[in-house]
């Protein structure tokens, strides 16, 4: 009998391997809290930097529907994806390929989660923010989940979109509108998403040509890639001085954002620079981890620049 | 059906699990009322 059958155990009574053996934590896991983490976070600075004041709670409400939102794409993106997740090295102890989860379950929990908070966020927040929860949650599953990542190497920077839309999402929390203002912040994060992840596909290429994702590098080789991400985080460069601009940032911000995206870009350039054997993996790695340190560098100056300005008007 | 122990055990926990998630909604729904109502919250009708 199949693993996934009903047995019959000596004392005649059923028993069920297929029965939900995951405990809480495992759901957690489906719930990509590290992806949370950066998304909560982008979506903080947006709601803090936009002009005018949300309640706390509420401000705290908005925050938790995008948390919730967030795990409901990754919980969805998990039931999809669980034929390549299970190929994957990077992905293989996820909880539905490990059989911690079932695909079913996957699919319940998300479609509930993503049902609940669009609908609590428009309830409880406002409808504008609600809307773009719900094009976040649905870009994610349908475009990139569904669409791109398996049929196409440029998955990863339209798919980009639905990173890069929490700030967006905080913003309109407070305003109840979308602005230059929250697009600068979603420019910011959906150029930073194909250099960040063709870093990693540099050194996981193995991976997704065992998977059959035609990631940059399976497709078009390592050498395009390089070239790619060092177009790419040129172009980042002056978009993250662009909150400066449009009065999002000051001048610590320009300072920061200068420093980081010529560090960025030399980066980039040792990428592309060394194209054998360790030291070609190393320097993809190194972008990749800089990469993450630099978007979240970015996003707390601007917190921290708007926490002191708030402070220096209310004389604190 | 019979479940295994380590099956109870972890039916258990997430049961635990999801009323613990109904009774924090229910408290912010009811947090979030309060609050968008404000003092309105007193002006009954008598």
């Amino acid at each position: 009998m199949s693993d996934t059958s009903l047995d019959i155990d000596q004392t005649g009574l059923e028993t069920s391997s297929a029965y939900c053996a995951g405990d809480v934590s495992d759901f957690i896991a489906l719930m990509k809290p590290r992806v949370m983490s950066l998304v909560v976070f982008t979506a903080l600075v947006g709601l803090v930097v936009a002009p005018g004041t949300l309640h706390p709670v509420i401000a705290c409400t908005a925050l938790l529907c995008i948390a919730v939102g967030a795990g409901a794409s990754g919980a969805l993106n998990m039931w999809y994806d669980a034929d390549i997740d299970a190929i994957m090295q990077r992905t293989a102890a996820r909880p539905v390929p490990r059989g911690r989860v079932s695909p079913g379950e996957a699919l319940t929990f998300g479609t509930i989660l993503s049902i609940g908070s669009i609908f609590t966020m428009g309830l409880l927040v406002n409808w504008i923010s609600a809307a773009l929860l719900a094009l976040t949650i649905g870009f994610y599953l349908f475009v990139y989940t569904m669409w791109l990542k398996r049929r196409t190497p440029q998955n990863i920077v339209i798919g980009g979109a639905a990173g890069a839309l929490p700030p967006m999402i905080g913003w309109a929390a407070v305003t109840g509108t979308v602005s230059v203002e929250s697009v600068v912040l979603f420019l910011l994060i959906f150029m930073w998403t194909p250099p960040h992840f063709w870093a990693l596909a540099l050194y996981r290429s193995r991976d997704y040509e065992r998977a059959g994702i035609p990631m940059l590098p399976v497709t078009a080789g390592h050498d395009v890639t390089r070239r790619h991400i060092l177009i790419y985080s040129l172009a980042l460069g002056p978009i993250g001085l662009a909150p400066v601009f449009v009065g999002l940032g000051g001048i610590l911000y320009a300072f920061s954002a200068t420093v980081l995206g010529a560090v960025f870009i030399a980066l980039a350039i040792r990428v592309y620079n060394r194209r054998e054997g360790r030291a070609a993996e190393q320097a993809a790695k190194k972008l990749f981890s800089f990469s993450i340190a630099y978007l979240l560098l970015l996003f707390v100056v601007l917190l921290v620049e708007h926490v002191l300005s708030g402070l220096a008007v209310t004389g604190v | 059906m019979r479940l295994t122990e380590e099956q109870t055990k972890h039916r258990r926990s997430r049961s635990i699990a999801i009323a613990w998630a109904l009774a924090a909604m229910a408290a912010l729904f009811f947090a979030v009322t309060i609050v968008r109502l404000g003092a309105n919250v007193l002006n009954r009708p008598f």
